[in-house]
């Protein structure tokens, strides 16, 4: 029988949050969870409002009029920042499922090396292209403001 | 076996909505760093003298469905997975399935409705 020493297996969204000593990648996790979320709920209004193309310019424009304004574009650059995270975690998740980012099997030899130093830095590195992008992106928002 | 299918079917969605999305992204929120299809001078990529312009495009069009599918397997099989990982029981189970493919399959239908006549009506222009 499995004895649960502390916190059983089931945290549910709580786990989320704060499970335990998890590194660095286990709170990418979570934002990759509530990324993907915000922007799946984004999707499915956008889809609603971008329908409106189909009955001509007068209606796009009324549509369109509906989610204008500072506080729209706030959002939206929210969602771009979600969007960014979101894609270039995605990568590294990919890569990690695939087994090409977690290193070669090597014999455990004093000081010991672990996937995560293979790991860590593929993660920072995403992190930082996710910056370059949230930047890049947030010129173009300024833009409308 | 079968999620395991439908799990690779995640991965290859996040592929194809990188590449997509990747360009919707830049088309739309990049156009002051990368300028690409927004023939429109001085106007945002919003505006409707850009929108015709990219919706006339059959390559828009398809772009658009694609995506549509890929984002939507992708975003509600994940959503899928979020709840099943609370343990519900087996009929909540069975009924958030349910609503997801329903919900899923009709976000489709109206998506790829208004890619083709937006296409049709920006073509007539």
């Amino acid at each position: 029988m499995v004895e649960y020493k502390g916190r059983t297996n089931r945290l549910g969204v709580w786990g989320w949050l704060g499970g335990g000593r998890w590194g660095v990648e286990r709170y990418l996790y979570t934002l990759h969870r509530l990324t993907g979320l915000g922007i799946l709920t984004y999707f499915v209004l956008h889809i609603f409002v971008t329908t409106s193309r189909a009955f001509g310019q007068d209606a796009w424009e009324v549509s369109l009029g509906r989610v204008t304004g500072p506080i729209f574009t706030a959002g939206e650059f929210l969602v771009f920042t979600a969007f960014a995270f979101h894609a270039v975690n995605g990568v590294r998740l990919f890569l990690i499922e695939l087994g090409w980012a977690v290193g070669k099997p090597i014999e455990p030899v004093y000081p010991y090396r672990t996937s995560v130093d293979v790991q860590r830095p593929l993660a920072i590195a995403v992190m930082i292209l996710a910056a370059i992008v949230v930047a890049l992106g947030g010129l173009d928002f300024m833009r409308r403001l | 076996m079968r999620e395991q299918r439908l799990w690779t079917w995640h991965m290859a969605a996040g592929v194809v909505i990188l590449v997509f999305l990747g360009l919707h992204m830049t088309v739309m929120h990049l156009e002051s760093v990368i300028r690409v299809f927004n023939p429109a001078e001085g106007r945002l990529p919003v505006d409707w003298a850009n929108v015709a312009a990219r919706t006339k495009r059959a390559f828009f069009m398809v772009t658009y469905v694609v995506l549509l599918g890929a984002a939507l397997y992708h975003g509600l099989y994940g959503l899928r997975n979020i709840i099943a990982e609370l343990n519900p029981g087996a009929g909540i189970k069975k009924a958030v399935n349910m609503v997801l493919l329903f919900g899923g399959t009709g976000l489709f239908v109206l998506g790829t409705w208004a890619a083709w006549a937006s296409f049709q009506l920006a073509r007539s222009l």
